[in-house]
């Protein structure tokens, strides 16, 4: 097996006078593979997420990105290494789609014509007509259209490892499918390595090469999708599932 | 009035301009000091409580008190527009400050986390996303420091920093609205105009660049003025004369400047300082040339000693305490400012008031108007109730100068203290009581000179004695009515007096 993209290792975390987030989480997510945290709200997948980038910072065990634990990392340069998808807030109000676009590309000190060229090329990737929507405001587009902008972003830098937080989350049913079916495409043609976080067992199944079902900051349950879907371990997995699916 | 306003067209420019220049010097600084240290409150939270109370707390200093405060200080301190621009930057600090610091926290936390997932740094976190995003909340508390500011810098005229606070106080001082509205209007419309332009900015779509626009302008608009202000005389600096803040006061800054002028020497005036204390400590620090004292005040309300002696022992006795500050004392102008306790006719003949210890009879009902200076003095009113063993049960009315005949006048109190040249009491046929009791000590108008600058001022010495014995008590009662009850320009009241006595070569 190659050394995974990026792994943690018995993680802790628990936030000022609250529950464990995290109790003793170990994860790991091979090269060019997309593995998804599933679980409901409150089970510590987002706080996971977060260690990765170091915008969390585990009180024990450890967290590697690319092979080096990220404590030797310099923050900086690790997040602007990893490409980094919220949920509709992620773009920045006050600037247009095209500065958004191309910030990552700005913060690492790209000339104004690569990066706008890198802009242009990143929205079409995504499906948006470059010419219309670079001058737009986050505002101004749909809540589609923003989690295009928003995946482009974080592709910008061409980084080898996506952070994807409930990325399809604020989207109407039919919006949702096609962009996961995009999704699942540019992922196959860039073979970038995917963490996902999501609540939706669909979206798991449908995207994931791997899914970790995530419960009280630990993995109850690991597997392939259809694993998940036809063997769910008695218990909370299996309520889960069964809950979301037909 | 029009025609008023046309006569003074070039002045009320100027002060219009002086007083722009110190709004927006002050509430630029403000901006570079305020901006800096709301952000840091905003990365050291543990400052935030600490430094917003000192900001409030200083903003509810009044003025003239922190003027009292800063004068004194080296390097800072001292009088004009530095001290000026200091107190209104000191006063416009909490709005920026406090915008600041608010501005930023409101932002979208789940933003600023984006920002830094993206992998901002600190501060491209704050010029990118931050700052931006708090722009319109900060620029909010730019525009009330800044309106603010053009109503606080009306006390700029307090310590000669000029502005439209001159006219304002000079209208006080000699009791014409004309004046007092020449300085009020224009300084409302000053404050309009800088809250129209700051709201366009909060207003428009790019805030930011908008905002840039009016920096560039304010800026042109300094550097302007520093180079539109009339360069010093070459050679030899100025002669710079003093005054307090009131009528005779300006006449007589007036008149020395006049004389001075007339000597060829050059003179920058500084009339209308705010008080005693300001002219007392301006001329000790060379700040002020010259200025006149009385003899009373200087030996009871600045070198605290007892009132006492006659008019010459008085007099040597500040020449020998004044030597060792530095001060050289002049010959007497020739007139004695002793404080009158002044009441109308009726009031004198419904209650038998002619001299002060007629006071006593009547100390439970009476209503006594004054200048808050008065109160403090040790040639003031507790000394002078001890000397006269009663006690006003009704607290005195505290009042600017200028608006203590208006009071009596009008029938608020029933005797004011005033000066013993006050133009009004003549034209009002007011009654003086007499000081039955030889409280009061000599007031002889003396003028009071920076001795370490005299050498530099050849002719200045031999020039002001040439005032000596020149102006009695009722050429200068004349000359107070003049401007207090005619209306007339102190400057030229001055002026007329200087050529009729002989006094001016051309």
């Amino acid at each position: 097996m190659t050394a995974p993209a990026a792994a943690l290792a018995d993680v802790h975390k628990r936030f000022a006078g609250g529950a464990f987030a995290l109790d003793g989480l170990s994860l790991a997510v091979a090269p060019g593979e997309v593995l998804v945290l599933l679980g409901t709200s409150g089970s510590g997948k987002t706080t996971a997420l977060k260690t990765l980038n170091r915008l969390v910072r585990p009180d024990r065990g450890t967290v590697s990105v690319l092979g080096r634990d990220v404590e030797s990392w310099d923050p900086i340069a690790l997040r602007r290494s990893i490409g980094y998808v919220i949920q509709e807030v992620g773009l920045l109000p006050h600037l247009t789609i095209a500065e958004n676009v191309e910030m990552v590309p700005r913060l690492l000190g790209w000339e104004p014509p690569r990066r706008a060229a890198r802009g242009r090329e990143l929205l079409a990737l995504a499906g948006l007509d470059a010419d219309r929507f670079a001058p737009l405001r986050p505002r101004q587009l749909s809540g589609g259209e923003r989690q295009r902008v928003g995946l482009a972003r974080a592709l910008a830098a061409d980084p080898p490892l996506l952070l994807m937080d409930e990325p399809f989350g604020a989207l109407d049913p039919l919006t949702r499918r096609r962009l996961q079916d995009e999704f699942r495409d540019l992922q196959r043609r860039l073979g970038k390595t995917v963490v996902l976080v999501t609540h939706d067992v669909p979206e798991a199944l449908r995207l994931g090469d791997r899914v970790a079902v995530m419960a009280a900051g630990r993995v109850v349950q690991e597997g392939t999708p259809a694993e998940i879907r036809d063997h769910p371990f008695p218990g909370f997995v299996q309520e889960f599932v069964a809950a979301a699916l037909p | 009035m029009l025609s008023f306003l046309a006569e003074r067209r070039a002045e009320l420019g100027l002060l219009t301009a002086q007083h722009v220049v110190l709004v927006l010097l002050s509430t630029a600084l403000a901006v570079v000091l305020g901006v800096p240290l709301g952000i840091l409150m905003t990365r050291r939270r543990a400052l935030a409580r600490p430094l917003l109370a000192l900001a409030g707390v200083l903003q509810t200093i009044p003025s003239l008190a922190l003027f009292g405060f800063l004068i004194p200080l080296p390097v800072v301190g001292g009088i004009g527009a530095r001290i000026a621009v200091i107190a209104l930057v000191l006063y416009a600090l909490l709005p920026i400050l406090r915008n600041t610091y608010t501005g930023i926290l409101q932002v979208d936390p789940a933003v600023v986390e984006a920002a830094t997932g993206l992998g901002m740094t600190d501060s491209q976190r704050l010029r990118i996303v931050e700052l931006p995003l708090a722009l319109p909340v900060i620029l909010a508390g730019v525009r009330i420091a800044a309106v603010v500011s053009v109503g606080t810098a009306t006390i700029a005229a307090a310590v000669g920093a000029g502005g439209l606070g001159s006219y304002v106080f000079r209208g006080l001082a000699t009791v014409d609205t004309r004046l007092i509205l020449a300085g009020a209007v224009p300084a409302a419309l000053l404050a309009l105009t800088f809250d129209g332009l700051l709201a366009l900015v909060e207003r428009s779509p790019r805030p930011g660049r908008a905002a840039g626009v009016l920096a560039v302008l304010a800026l042109v608009t300094l550097i302007g003025a520093a180079l539109a202000r009339p360069a010093r005389p070459g050679g030899p600096r100025a002669v710079v004369v003093g005054s307090k803040n009131f009528t005779e006061q300006v006449v007589l800054g007036e008149m020395l400047a006049a004389l001075l002028e007339d000597r060829g020497l050059a003179v920058d005036r500084r009339l209308n300082l705010g008080g005693t204390q300001l002219c007392h400590e301006a001329v000790r620090a060379g700040q002020i040339d010259l200025y006149v004292e009385y003899t009373g005040t200087a030996l009871t309300d600045i070198l605290k000693r007892p009132a006492g002696g006659d008019r010459n022992a008085v007099l040597r006795e500040i020449r020998e305490a004044y030597a060792p500050l530095g001060l050289r004392v002049g010959e007497p102008l020739g007139f004695n400012n002793t404080f009158a306790l002044v009441t109308r006719p009726d009031a004198s003949r419904r209650l038998g008031l002619t001299r002060i210890s007629d006071l006593a009879r009547h100390a439970g009902t009476l209503r006594v108007g004054l200048f808050g200076e008065f109160l403090e003095r040790a040639d003031g009113l507790p000394g002078l109730m001890k000397a006269y063993g009663f006690r006003l049960a009704v607290p005195p009315t505290e009042m600017d100068l200028g608006l203590l005949y208006q009071a009596l006048l009008a029938g608020r109190v029933d005797v004011v203290v005033g000066s013993a040249t006050d133009g009004l009491i003549a034209a009002n046929g007011l009654v003086v009581l007499e000081d039955d009791r030889r409280y009061f000590p000599p007031y002889d108008a003396v003028p009071v000179m920076h001795a370490g600058h005299l050498d530099a001022h050849a002719g200045l010495e031999a020039a002001v004695s040439a005032l000596a014995g020149r102006v009695n008590e009722d050429a200068m009662r004349r000359m107070n009515y003049a401007v207090d009850g005619g209306h007339r320009a102190p400057a030229a009241v001055a002026r007329e007096f200087l050529r009729s006595a002989g006094l001016l070569s051309r």
